[in-house]
């Protein structure tokens, strides 16, 4: 309750201050519109629908790209996970690779796909994947000897054991690593969206900032911000929260 | 004979890649139905012991045979039950014990088995909570009816219920022996506790540390159920304690040599 009050009062007095700073002219609306006329752009945007559109194009980028990267990374995690061979090899590589900003590898994209779509989608693909296969990995490794021991009294091994014992146990880290997914793909399909072509919101902040157009990039930004905050927080930390409860993992 | 343990040794190489022993030449007949606890100090080997014989550990030299097979891997006819109930937590109490029962039967088939196991462990209501929501002694329990689900002629038990309050132990020893007298299997057991071995077992084994060997082969005569021969069960205690005692004071001794020399 503490809390809530704490962050309403903060929360109301960023408001105040921007919205009075708008009105008294403290700077130029082209350096930052007043929180009125934010508003009134974001409620134009969604009634000619140019804003639901652009919504719509994002999520369909992103659930193609974080789709494919949850499946590519799962498979790579296995490998990794399950062969020592390919952890001390290819391992590395994901390693170094994971630390690349997936936008940098847009202009490759380009020049392999051409300027649409599917380099965009190219590029959130390689944001999900590398830190999906690198939890995948630890949640393989991580998998008790218990269980496995266990099972192996009961009769399952190879592929079964996996299937039925391995896979499941490691899903904390599945998990984990599918909220880490999505927050990069989601990271990457903005910047390549604000680099390439449209529909999408990244395409229309950089749109609205050619045609100086502050209030529907403000609107755009807490678009985006609010998006992610919303799939993170409702979603994933959720089904995170459940999972490690379920899985006796809470401290 | 049933279990046959010939010849059996284990070695393992330590930091300096120098072999240690930790079993050396066990010898070891069991008869089938045979309630037999393996009794020791930590550090004697017998929790290794029953992992080769559950197939989970190879042994560096000898053999196990049982009903006349040679032991290599674990199979179905040795139920195993752990210190910790290793239950799967993704799985509901009724779906951790049918697991060993996926593929050889039906589902109802297999539900129905998993059922009166269950019933025998006195968790016939728990069949739809997940392992999170039941208690230490009851993962315990439900460990167990996972095991005598696939019923197999062997219980093997590591310290079942090491990590369990008094209490909750109690109760389980003396569900423990119904079921082995409802059953008729044949169970090892391995404890660290003499009284917990005499008021279970038709026989206890011995074993002295370093290398692992058997000291002794005691049988127990006691009628059950044991609690009112109490004169008979300290007698037993104090011949194992007169075996122990030495192991004891080794281990006691190699630690204050170990805390000293670091």
């Amino acid at each position: 309750m503490q809390t809530a009050i704490k962050r309403m009062i903060f929360f109301a007095a960023i408001i105040a201050f921007w919205e009075l700073g708008s009105r008294m002219e403290l700077w130029h609306p082209l350096i930052f519109p007043s929180l009125s006329s934010v508003f009134s752009a974001l409620a134009e945007g969604l009634q000619d629908k140019t804003l639901i559109y652009d919504l719509i194009a994002s999520f369909k980028r992103l659930a193609v790209g974080l789709a494919i990267s949850l499946v590519i990374g799962t498979l790579i995690g296995i490998l990794l996970g399950k062969s020592k061979t390919a952890d001390d090899t290819l391992g590395a590589v994901i390693l170094a690779l994971q630390s690349v900003p997936s936008i940098v590898w847009l202009p490759i994209a380009i020049m392999w796909f051409g300027l649409n779509e599917k380099a965009v989608i190219f590029v959130t693909i390689l944001g999900g994947t590398f830190v999906m296969a690198l939890n995948m990995r630890t949640g393989i490794k991580n998998v008790s000897p218990l269980y496995i021991k266990a099972a192996q009294t009961m009769g399952a091994n190879g592929i079964d054991l996996f299937i039925r014992v391995i896979f499941p146990a490691s899903i904390p880290y599945v998990v984990t690593g599918s909220r880490l997914a999505w927050a990069f793909a989601w990271r990457a399909l903005m910047a390549g969206e604000l680099l390439s072509t449209g529909p999408g919101l990244g395409y229309t902040l950089r749109y609205a900032s050619d045609f100086g157009r502050m209030d529907i990039v403000i609107g755009v930004m807490i678009i985006i911000g609010a998006i992610g905050m919303i799939v993170d927080q409702l979603i994933f930390q959720r089904i995170e929260k459940s999972v490690i409860k379920k899985w006796g993992l809470e401290s | 004979m049933f279990i046959q343990i010939n010849e059996v040794n284990k070695q393992y190489n330590d930091k300096e890649n120098q072999p240690v022993d930790v079993l050396k030449e066990i010898n070891l007949s069991i008869d089938k139905g045979q309630f037999v606890s393996i009794l020791g100090p930590s550090g004697c080997g017998k929790s290794t012991l029953l992992s080769i014989v559950a197939g989970l550990t190879k042994t560096t030299s000898g053999q196990i045979l049982i009903d006349g097979k040679t032991i290599s891997k674990p199979g179905k006819d040795r139920g195993m039950v752990f210190q910790q109930a290793a239950l799967f937590p993704w799985l509901t109490v009724m779906e951790n014990v049918t697991f060993p029962l996926k593929k050889e039967m039906k589902k109802k088939v297999a539900e129905t088995s998993a059922l009166k196991y269950l019933q025998m462990v006195q968790l016939g209501k728990y069949l739809s909570h997940y392992p999170h929501e039941l208690s230490g002694g009851m993962q315990q329990r439900v460990a167990i009816a996972r095991a005598l689900a696939m019923n197999p002629e062997t219980l093997l038990m590591d310290e079942p219920f090491g990590a369990l309050d008094e209490q909750t132990r109690s109760r389980l020893h003396l569900q423990l022996e119904n079921i082995w007298m409802e059953t008729k299997k044949t169970i090892l057991f391995v404890t660290h506790s003499i009284s917990e071995s005499i008021k279970l077992s038709d026989r206890i084994i011995v074993m002295g540390t370093k290398p692992g060997t058997i000291l002794q082969d005691i049988t127990v005569d006691i009628p059950r159920p044991r609690e009112e021969y109490k004169k008979e069960i300290l007698e037993i205690e104090d011949h194992i304690m007169s075996y122990l005692k030495k192991e004891i004071d080794k281990v006691v001794s190699e630690e204050l040599e170990y805390a000293n020399s670091h």
